[in-house]
């Protein structure tokens, strides 16, 4: 604070100081020892996947198995206690029809609240804003008995259509599409189109960025979802991977080896998913501060 | 159309007709309006009605009945379910099993969050490589983490890598990670997971605060005196990120309220008392013991809970508002 304005000067002519690098390498420390921490359970789902039972049980810690037992892929599908390929195409049906419903119901409901000129917009609005404000975990009770009441419990329908109608997807794309130009709606209203011309060939095509986000980001909170289909899916054939790998995990046997094998697979397709569209689910979570 | 009376003129006559025509049209118009906003709306509506009104309204009428294994309510008892539900010790145990949770967990992820946001920042070469690692448990479910962190890592068995890693510091006792009530190791073990899971996503809320930040108020501070450092980030960096630390305790506050998946999956069979959140409880009484009724009212008694919380976040965050 004594020299304020020579400051700068000094150190641009001797170039980074001793101290800039001291501080740099040991930012640099921090980080690798963090990134290391953050990646252990990775690590120990392949580590555990591709062992044996013994190797795993052993006090003698065994960085990696010696020889990499794929096998127990094999015993995981065909073990008759575990439904795990039901249960991993049971996720994935889920997962891909909340996604294309939530979004598509969503995003109309989002267009039609930032565009459309009704009186009772607004009112309309605020019963949407009101959904916002209680989680959807919360209120699993009531919406249970509900589910129960239609005869869903243990179906498909009772599993997705519940997941579809959110208030805040809904309330993310109108405040997108409150941004969204003018202009070029108003060159589509000049070739005659009416509002859902309009958004189907103007609208939507350019909006890929905010579908792909928000998209993502639902499809990856519908496949790790647990308490609701754990709740209504209670016959062993409607169970997710999430509910299949809960049930193995407070088995009464243990079974080490296929758990972890079964942990790794069902992560396997997020993992992808994340390193292809990592960009769209950063986009997603800076705008939605958190969805979940 | 009405009688029109022979006194006045042509002129009169056409002006009131061409006025009712028009008043017509913009009729058709707001009908047709209203057709276009609902053929959009409609859908999230009904849905919302569906899911999200009739359910709370059926709990709030099944909250004051008696509903044992039935979802129709079989007699009124008044506020009786209300009553018996605040005056469970179990469910006032699971009202501060979150309690204590909310009181780890918030300033934790608040601190690591900024911190891990500021250190990745601040660095030039393999920013986006760190981001992503931290950001990669996102895609994990607390289902995963907790088969992980249950089995391997904190088992209280000879072979999970805690004790391993005690051991080679010296440890020769294994420790009851999850069923010794005290020392209570199953909060670290319930923390830990909570954070690998979400530091990531709050890191970003943060790194995207951080960038925002205009660069001349650092410029101006530098020129000011401001040393780079603790000067610039208590003067400049934590004011400007105030909306975003608001924005993430209260979500975190709420995320704690929901806490679910990771107690009931890795605090079981005797070790649940230990541990109890709210929606763990709830679970127990309206599905394990059918009992409707209670379960209703123990559900809105919690959304009034996080109402109140939503509501002091919406203050801050000016939700509704079009930016």
């Amino acid at each position: 604070m004594a020299q304020p304005v020579s400051q700068p000067h000094t150190s641009r002519r001797v170039g980074p100081s001793t101290g800039k690098i001291i501080t740099t390498v040991l930012r640099y420390a921090l980080l690798i020892i963090l990134a290391l921490l953050f990646l252990i359970p990775f690590y120990l789902i392949v580590r555990n996947g591709l062992a044996t039972e013994r190797e795993i049980t052993s006090p003698n810690w065994t960085f990696f198995p010696s020889t990499l037992h794929f096998e127990n892929i094999q015993e995981l599908i065909s073990d008759p206690d575990h439904p795990f390929m039901d249960g991993m195409t049971n996720s994935a049906t889920i997962a891909i029809l909340q996604t294309v419903g939530q979004i598509l119901v969503c995003m109309l409901a989002g267009y039609g609240l930032a565009r459309v000129p009704y009186r009772w917009s607004n009112l309309v609005f605020y019963s949407v804003l009101v959904t916002l404000m209680i989680p959807f975990a919360v209120i699993f009770v009531p919406v249970y008995l509900i589910v129960s009441f239609l005869g869903w419990v243990s179906t498909l329908q009772g599993l997705v259509v519940p997941g579809v109608f959110s208030g805040f997807t809904a309330f993310l794309f109108r405040q997108f599409f409150l941004s969204f130009p003018h202009e070029l709606e108003e060159a589509g209203r000049v070739d005659g189109l009416g509002y859902w011309g309009t958004f189907w060939r103007i609208v939507v095509p350019n909006s890929f960025g905010i579908i792909s986000a928000l998209g993502v980001i639902t499809f990856i909170n519908s496949w790790n979802a647990f308490l609701w289909p754990l709740v209504v899916g209670q016959d062993q054939s409607a169970w997710t991977v999430q509910v299949v790998l809960s049930d193995f995990l407070n088995a009464q046997v243990l079974n080490l080896h296929e758990l972890f094998i079964g942990s790794a697979l069902a992560i396997l397709p997020l993992v992808i998913i994340f390193f292809i569209l990592q960009r769209y689910i950063v986009e997603g979570y800076k705008q939605s501060g958190l969805k979940g | 159309m009405k009688t029109v009376s022979t006194s006045p003129s042509a002129e009169v006559r056409a002006s009131r007709q061409e006025k009712q025509r028009s008043v017509q049209r913009a009729r058709m118009r707001s009908l047709k309006t209203a057709l276009t906003f609902w053929s959009f709306v409609g859908p999230l509506i009904l849905g919302l009605t569906l899911f999200f009104y009739i359910p709370i309204i059926w709990s709030v009428v099944l909250s004051f009945a008696n509903a044992r294994a039935v979802v129709l309510p079989a007699g009124f008892v008044g506020f009786e379910n209300y009553r018996e539900m605040l005056s469970d010790p179990e469910f006032i145990h699971a009202l501060g099993t979150f309690t204590i949770f909310a009181v780890f967990i918030v300033p934790t992820t608040l601190f690591c969050a900024l911190g891990l946001a500021l250190l990745v920042n601040s660095i030039k070469f393999a920013q986006g490589f760190f981001r992503s690692v931290f950001f990669l448990p996102t895609a994990c479910s607390y289902v995963l983490a907790s088969v992980i962190w249950k089995m391997s890592i904190f088992n209280g068995s000879p072979y999970d890598l805690a004790d391993t890693v005690l051991r080679w510091f010296g440890a020769t006792n294994v420790v009851a990670w999850l069923s010794s009530p005290s020392p209570p190791w199953y909060w670290l073990v319930l923390v830990t997971v909570r954070l690998w899971l979400q530091l990531g996503i709050y890191m970003i809320i943060f790194i995207a605060g951080i960038q925002d930040i205009p660069r001349e108020l650092y410029e101006a501070a530098f020129v000011d005196g401001a040393r780079r450092g603790w000067q610039t980030f208590a003067n400049i960096t934590f004011p400007l990120l105030r909306n975003a630390s608001i924005a993430v305790l209260l979500l975190n506050v709420i995320a704690a309220y929901q806490a679910f998946d990771e107690f009931f999956n890795i605090m079981t069979g005797g070790n649940q008392i230990l541990a109890r959140p709210p929606l763990v409880y709830l679970y127990t009484v309206a599905l394990g013991n059918q009992d409707y009724g209670r379960g209703s009212a123990g559900a809105m008694i919690l959304t009034l809970i996080i109402v109140v919380f939503t509501l002091i976040q919406g203050r801050f965050l000016g939700f509704g508002r079009a930016d």
